[in-house]
């Protein structure tokens, strides 16, 4: 039987996050790839059993940083040399012993914002609307339940079985997300 | 020499040696993924508001109307309010931006190095100390911004393109501290930000009130604790702790650069980087323990800060104090082992001169007091502790009044010797930052979670998925 296209998924919940660990093992290995887990601190274990690809993040970070020393350092150069050379106590214009500060701080700047807005932007946030908080017991994900969802765009979902198999997994209660 | 035989004995834990068989917990016994979260999130969603935080607020607030008042007739009548003229041209102001800025050292070290160093003790009170951390440095940028005197073109400081095709100059330490300071008011905010993030959709899930869901829901920006956002997560927060960790190196470096690139006697040395570094995590500290010491009594948070945490910044404090320390024995020895007249004079003008009294005193509150932090004893004595912390936080303002004033006030000829004493707004502009800072303390604590929620349940011995 084909999903409706008003749901957007199943979801199991757990009272624990090692029940959470092995329920997501068990579905990655019955062969779902759509779907996500959800926790209410981060569990090392969870991104590993989902099958999840590393983070291009710490690249992010890594282009950030450079554009900012690079920017920082060509921003006092234009300045002290081409724009406004000033003579001061009879530094060389190019005096790049006094330049590294403000380089060092522009790194650390454009990383920082690199990571932060970058980490935002991966995960799609801020999001206004999500189908995972049609569950009126997903409130407790950020307090002291464990839930996994697996989604309808899932080749291998199927209303019926994909219940049955999440049954299987001792969860505390299946509910259906609507979309 | 039984006391030497016995440490030699072998020992059978290694660890429990090491920790000691009494160390208290980080979190009292007892606690599950449900408890903590309430017990943290009630404190702003439904316990009600106890009478000292309207007390507190009042206080704070009428200290930060100080602020206002006299920053309205500092701008309408000019920085001749203040005492400081030639020769001293720095004073309170400097003093106290300094100050300011050391104190929140403490928040970013707390947050970002001993993250980097699996302290796992840091959880309880690095939410709070990162607010600190933002509202000291948002009280020390008062005091260059008003000293420039016409603080309403301060963005001339910043480099832009303008109809006068003037640029900053870049080889000033005081542009350096412009961009460090900026820098590190930004970084904080971003950390102290995405820390919250998880504790804000925490507050949404919970709240009763609508306005509560509504503002809570758009800060936390659609949080879900999905696993994949978790990773990102994870890893965009240990990137900022690398990246705020040379960060606040450099910002109280670069502000003893102010100091160390002129060349007044006093303060043209290379100590000053590491010295002021260790002596801002030093009242960095000491302020931590000063704000988390009624807090939790307040708050009954004694099962999430514990012993532990109190004696641990005892300790920290006590290391960064005897580096300060040594800090002035070294400059006292430079200064007499350089064999320059006018650097030989600068210790004994601290130690005899007009403002003697102030040295002895700076030395009384920052080196010879702390020294009970050694006992034990006086490291489990709250009440102590919080004298303590108060007197280094006071040890510490003495410090950079000392560098900066008593300099300035003697250097090169005799001829321009001078004098400073502060003035009525001198004083009453230090009192306003202090009520500004305590007001928006007072603010964070009756609206955000002050103890990082999500990190306690990392700590939960529930919270382990396999035996390791």
């Amino acid at each position: 039987m084909k999903p409706p296209p008003t749901v957007y998924g199943l979801m199991a919940e757990f009272d624990d996050p090692a029940s959470l660990v092995a329920a997501t093992e068990r579905a990655h290995r019955e062969g779902y790839r759509c779907m996500d887990a959800y926790s209410p601190f981060p569990i090392e274990e969870l991104t590993e059993a989902l099958g999840a690809e590393h983070t291009r993040l710490p690249l992010i970070v890594l282009i950030g940083g450079i554009v900012g020393c690079l920017g920082g350092y060509a921003l006092e150069y234009w300045t002290q040399v081409v724009a406004y050379p000033l003579n001061i106590g009879g530094k060389p214009y190019h005096s790049w012993p006094a330049f590294v500060p403000v380089t060092f701080e522009c790194t650390i700047l454009v990383a920082a914002l690199a990571a932060v807005l970058g980490m935002l932007a991966l995960n799609g946030l801020p999001q206004p609307y999500h189908p995972v908080f049609n569950v009126p017991r997903f409130a407790l994900a950020s307090r002291n339940r464990f839930f996994l969802c697996v989604e309808a765009r899932d080749p291998q979902f199927d209303l019926e079985s994909t219940r049955r198999f999440l049954e299987t997994l001792n969860p505390r209660e299946v509910s259906t997300v609507a979309d | 020499m039984n006391n030497v035989g016995d440490s030699l004995q072998p020992v059978e834990d290694p660890n429990r040696a090491y920790v000691g068989a009494a160390t208290p917990a980080v979190i009292a016994p007892g606690h599950t993924f449900g408890t903590v979260t309430d017990k943290i999130s009630s404190i702003v969603l439904t316990r009600r508001t106890p009478l000292g935080w309207y007390l507190g607020f009042m206080a704070a607030g009428a200290l930060a109307v100080l602020l206002l008042i006299s920053l309205t007739y500092l701008v309408t009548k000019g920085i001749g309010i203040w005492g400081n003229n030639i020769p001293v041209g720095w004073a309170f102001d400097i003093t106290n931006f300094v100050w300011w800025i050391g104190i929140g050292h403490a928040g970013t070290l707390i947050s970002a190095i001993l993250l980097l160093l699996k302290q796992t003790w840091r959880t309880s009170i690095n939410r709070f100390a990162e607010a600190m951390t933002l509202f000291a440095v948002a009280c020390a940028g008062i005091f260059p911004l008003f000293h420039t005197g016409r603080p309403w073109l301060a963005y001339w400081l910043f480099p832009y393109p303008n109809s006068m095709t003037l640029w900053p100059q870049f080889r000033s330490p005081l542009i350096w501290d412009v961009f460090a300071v900026s820098t590190y008011a930004t970084v904080s905010a971003l950390f102290w930000f995405v820390g919250l993030i998880p504790d804000l959709a925490t507050l949404r899930d919970r709240s009763q009130s609508r306005a509560g869901r509504v503002v809570y829901g758009m800060l936390a920006m659609g949080w879900r604790g999905s696993a994949r956002h978790w990773h990102r997560y994870d890893t965009a927060y240990l990137l900022l702790a690398g990246l705020a960790t040379p960060l606040v190196v450099s910002v109280h470096t670069v502000v003893s650069f102010d100091f160390a690139v002129g060349i007044v006697p006093g303060w043209h040395t290379t100590i000053f980087p590491p010295y002021f570094v260790a002596g801002a995590i030093y009242s960095g500290f000491a302020m931590v323990l000063t704000l988390a010491i009624p807090i939790r009594a307040v708050y009954h948070l004694e099962d999430f800060i514990t012993m532990r945490h109190l004696q641990n910044m005892a300790k920290v404090m006590l290391v960064t104090g005897l580096i300060v320390a040594y800090g002035y024995g070294t400059e006292a020895f430079i200064a007499w082992y350089s064999g320059d007249k006018y650097e030989g004079f600068v210790p004994m003008n601290r130690m005899f001169g007009p403002y003697a009294f102030y040295y002895w005193l700076l030395i009384l509150c920052n080196v010879v007091i702390p020294q009970a932090l050694w006992l034990k004893r006086v490291r489990t004595n709250v009440p102590l502790l919080f004298v303590i912390s108060l007197i280094v936080n006071v040890g510490m303002w003495l410090e950079r009044f000392v560098i900066i004033v008593i300099s300035l006030s003697r250097d090169f000829l005799t001829s321009s010797w001078g004098r400073y004493a502060p003035t009525f707004w001198d004083w009453s502009t230090l009192l306003g930052t202090i009520g500004l800072f305590l007001s928006l303390l007072f603010l964070f604590l009756r609206f955000l979670p002050m103890i990082s929620i999500f990190e306690i349940r990392t700590l939960l011995p529930e919270a382990k998925v396999s035996d390791e």
